[in-house]
């Protein structure tokens, strides 16, 4: 045991007396964290929208009024001409350009169907998406509103079903407090399953490891002796990254900080099991760093962490099972949106346990005191 | 001792002993197979075949017991740089299990001996060569093993501080400790209780320095070397 | 220039000696490129759903059985009362749940209205609002079934056209991005770190004092990682091209020049990266913190920089991809030419310019 602590106590010398590492450790999350929750949105804002209003009637400066009221859209009402409109688009100076037609007004008194146009730049396939429905629901409202003006009636001899939604949990659908546990995610994860593995490889680039070699030390003591060091900076990362979401972004903390804490423990040592793993049967840190980054980005796309992982193929899934950011993406966030117990996320308890014994097992096994 | 890589030979059928409280010089060219026999002794190597015993454990069966019973400076620098002097000491006596209360005394005393006490807090990295390779043999001998083990200590130290190691290595054996070293310098092997010459895998000459000398008629190790490896 | 050459052979042995990197550096782009395109989707597929059915009536099994065939949702049944609702939420068993009022057919037929209510797990936002989405929608097209032979009212008539990416495909998105993430990987993040190699091992001092030029080392350096990046570009063009459909509009030797641009510039900032940092550890920290999230994040590659609060958008304006990005989505996709995208080249070269510029200061005042 006291071994263990020896070695222990040396990392923390060697990563405290490294000006660099000791305080990119600490201030790296904090930047990050302030920085890409910030980015990190699907919501669309800020919309620039071209309106040419060739009919310049009532109705027509009504129905700009409403997409000047809302807060999606930046609004420009000029005319440039059919031949300029792609190259306003091609110059991105508009992202959608609604066309009203001369006529519009009077088609609807003489029952004709009125018809409007609109081009979007859909680059983005899924904020072009995003922005078709937004400005339909602006048109549907104003259609409702021109016909109660304009006939004095509301559609209401026809069955109508009232659909009202709740949100859950998020009743604003607040990216942030979606976005700041999964990026929170990511940076414990890199930190600890990078720091790990390149730390032991240097020792054997530099030749220390070999004196240690002859030493009575025991493969498991090494290899824990490697690990907890990370894993209590990792803990300390994550608890930093909780308190300025909780400050910043208002993260609720529906569940227990205890439970998150036993599974964020239990998800480090399997991480760093894998950095530890990597680092034995790699002789450079160079290749180290590849072949993390490697299985890191792969299991950060797949994680769930940006998109759901509900929504990808069945195989996708199965594979998702081997991916331990999958399952520490989706605690993390039931334990501090949705307040789930130990009792509901057992089943991942139970799965990372033995990811961590695997990995760590497989560390000790291939760290070969002989060579 | 025997030890194959692959087709390649590197230590044919090496038989010898070192008794308690020598100092031994393990000699040979470059590639000669020096290194790997010393680091099968100290268990970082897995020896093909033969019998071997260090510190009285069998290597196969006590592997660990052996390793908690010597000490091992290796060819390349191995403390670390970024730790000071005292915390380089610290950690490898911890590794070594010396009781806690005993560091620190003993730690003045080796460094006292080594002429360092001044320099305990200093950084690794900031140390000439020369002082490296001290403090490097004193954190190998720290623990008191029976035998320690130095691979080429003092290949690029100056003459003076060569000379000022080997007092170091002298006065260790007095201690009872004893040494297993590999050089260049022949010099130093005419200090050795005992000498072995090794010659592409195979000890071709085992005996004091100076009933070397008789034997083959030269008047120094440096000739003897020559004679020895050019035939 | 002979032993240049020697030394450039050097540097490449060092890249390809070792089986496990070379093996990384071509299968990144692949994989990323699969991964992508075919297990990312932000459409809705058998999401598991609860039905709470008050009613029990003809109208609300026709509802159900109408969601239940659209194949986006599966039903987990076994839910009794609203209660039962956040446990299950809880769980994470199921993501949305329908609830019909009670008498909601005969308050339908009777009355003309009825209600429906729709909760859905918003703990993952996008998720929600797409469940949400696609249920109304299922929901109207019911009612609109229902109200078929009702009087049309006046309605207005939306044209729409998807300009650019008529499909709607997330590859005009993840291609171009990809590329940006890969270059910028290889150039930056690789060259950075095999330079710290050189100066932990002490290898560089004896580089150094060879009769080659510091330059000619930096530049012996890069040449092997600036033919990988420009290699892996071209690959994943051409599958960006043949496998997922992604079209180069502009001119092709406009888009490469621009690629090769980026590529320089990429190296440029590994350049300076390396001459601050003293071992691989700090290289590679700087480089994947500092430069490999902001290439996912702060670039347009995944969320749009319109949509990021103002500072963040002033911030994105120092990210080489970001400019990067844009002009080749500009190329590709809107077929610009090069009166479109000069100012982003310009942008890039300029960015070249100055971390070259500071790499050389770096260097000299560390020699000094």
């Amino acid at each position: 045991m006291r071994t263990i602590f020896y070695i222990i106590q040396k990392e923390f010398k060697q990563i405290i007396r490294d000006k660099f590492i000791g305080k990119a450790i600490i201030a790296m999350p904090i930047v990050q964290m302030l920085i890409l929750v910030y980015a990190a949105t699907f919501e669309i804002k800020n919309v620039d929208l071209l309106i040419v209003d060739r009919d310049s009637s009532p109705a027509s400066v009504d129905l700009s009024g409403n997409f000047f009221a809302s807060r999606f859209f930046h609004v420009s009402v000029t005319d440039p001409g059919d031949k300029h409109i792609k190259e306003i688009l091609d110059k991105g100076k508009a992202d959608v350009v609604l066309i009203i037609p001369e006529g519009f007004e009077k088609s609807f008194h003489r029952n004709n169907k009125p018809a409007l146009q609109l081009i979007i730049d859909a680059v983005n396939g899924s904020a072009g998406q995003l922005m078709l429905g937004y400005c339909s629901s602006i048109i549907m409202d104003f259609n409702k509103e021109i016909v109660i003006k304009e006939f004095g009636i509301a559609e209401k001899t026809a069955p109508a079903i009232d659909i009202s939604s709740r949100f859950w949990f998020n009743p604003y659908l607040n990216y942030k407090i979606f976005m700041a546990p999964g990026i929170l995610v990511i940076l414990v994860t890199a930190i600890g399953w990078f720091m790990t593995g390149m730390n032991l490889v240097k020792e054997k680039e530099n030749g220390t490891i070999e004196q240690l070699n002859v030493t009575p030390i025991k493969k498991y003591q090494f290899i824990l002796g490697k690990l907890i060091p990370f894993l209590i900076i990792g803990l300390i990362d994550l608890a930093f990254g909780l308190i300025l979401a909780r400050i910043f972004f208002k993260v609720p903390f529906e569940g227990s900080i205890f439970t998150l804490f036993v599974f964020a423990t239990i998800y480090l040592v399997a991480v760093l099991g894998i950095g530890l793993f990597i680092s034995t049967v790699s002789n450079t840190q160079q290749q180290v760093l590849f072949v993390s980054f490697f299985f890191l980005m792969v299991f950060v796309i797949m994680s769930g962490l940006f998109t759901s992982v509900e929504n990808m193929p069945e195989w996708g899934r199965a594979i998702n099972h081997l991916n331990p950011l999958s399952y520490f993406s989706r605690v993390i966030r039931m334990v501090l949106l949705k307040g789930s117990g130990l009792n509901d996320i057992r089943n991942d308890i139970l799965i990372i346990t033995g990811f961590a014994l695997a990995t760590n097992l497989l560390a000790v096994w291939r760290y070969k005191k002989t060579i | 001792m025997v030890k194959k890589f692959g087709g390649f030979t590197a230590n044919h059928n090496l038989n010898f002993e070192v008794y308690k409280g020598e100092v031994f010089g393990f000699l040979g060219a470059n590639g000669a197979g020096k290194t790997t026999a010393m680091r099968i002794l100290c268990g970082l190597s897995v020896p093909t075949s033969g019998e071997i015993n260090v510190a009285g454990y069998n290597v196969y069966t006590h592997a660990e017991k052996i390793k908690q019973n010597i000490g091992y400076m290796s060819q390349k620098f191995s403390l670390y740089e970024d730790l000071t002097v005292e915390e380089n000491f610290r950690f490898f006596a911890g590794v070594y299990k010396v009781p806690p209360k005993e560091i620190k005394p003993r730690m003045e005393e080796t460094l006292t001996n080594l002429e360092l006490l001044n320099h305990r807090k200093k950084l690794i990295a900031s140390l000439p060569l020369g002082w490296k390779q001290k403090l490097a043999f004193g954190v190998a001998t720290f623990h008191n093993p029976g035998i320690v083990f130095l691979d080429e200590p003092t290949s690029g130290v100056d003459p003076v501080a060569r000379r000022n190691f080997w007092e170091q290595i002298f006065k260790t054996a007095e201690r009872g400790i004893t040494v297993f070293v590999t050089t260049h310098y022949m010099d130093e092997a005419e200090y050795c209780h005992r000498v072995s010459i090794m010659d592409q895998g195979r000890i071709v000459a085992l005996d004091t320095p100076q009933s070397l000398k008789d034997k083959y008629g030269v008047d120094t190790i440096f000739d003897l070397f020559i004679k020895i490896v050019r035939q | 220039m002979k032993r240049f050459r020697a030394f450039i052979i050097k540097e490449f042995r060092h890249l390809f000696r070792d089986w496990r990197t070379a093996i990384v550096l071509f299968t990144i782009p692949l994989i990323q490129l699969m991964l992508f395109g075919y297990v990312i989707t932000t459409e809705i597929k058998n999401a598991r759903i609860a039905i709470l059915d008050f009613s029990n009536d003809e109208i609300t099994h026709q509802i159900t059985n109408k969601l239940l065939a659209s194949g986006y949702f599966i039903l987990d049944a076994g839910l009794k009362s609203i209660d039962e609702v956040e446990p299950a939420f809880q769980k994470g068993k199921i993501k949305e749940v329908i609830v019909f009022e009670p008498d909601f057919g005969q308050k339908l037929i009777k009355t003309n209205k009825a209600s429906i209510q729709i909760l859905t797990d918003a703990s993952d936002p996008n998720m929600a609002s797409l469940l949400d989405t696609y249920t109304r929608s299922i929901i109207v097209s019911f009612q609109n079934e229902l109200n078929k032979n009702q009087p049309q009212g006046k309605h207005i008539i939306t044209e729409f056209r998807m300009f650019y990416n008529e499909g709607l495909r997330s590859a005009y998105m993840f291609v171009p991005g990809t590329m940006a993430m890969i270059l910028m990987l290889i150039s930056a993040l690789m060259t950075s770190v095999s330079i710290a190699r050189e100066k932990e091992m002490g290898t560089m001092e004896i580089l150094l004092v060879s009769p080659l030029k510091p330059s000619q080392i930096i530049l012996g350096k890069l040449i092997p990682y600036m033919a990988l990046a420009f290699a892996d570009m071209l690959v994943i063009l051409l599958i960006g091209h043949v496998v997922f459909g992604v079209p180069v509009r502009g001119n092709l030797l406009l888009l490469i020049g621009t690629g090769t641009l980026f590529i320089l510039l990429a190296l440029s900032l590994g350049v300076l990266i390396s001459t601050i940092a003293r071992t691989q550890q700090v290289a590679m920290i700087i480089s994947l913190i500092g430069l490999m999230l902001p290439t996912i994040l702060l670039s347009g590659f995944i969320f749009p920089i319109e949509n990021m609060p103002e500072i963040l958008q002033w911030f994105s304006v120092i990210m080489p991809p970001r400019w990067f990005l844009s002009a080749i989505k500009d190329i590709m996709l809107k077929g610009a030419g090069i009166s479109y995208v000069w100012d982003n080249l310009l942008i890039m070269a300029f960015m070249m310019l100055f971390f070259i510029l500071l790499s050389i200061k770096k260097f000299k005042t560390r020699l000094e």
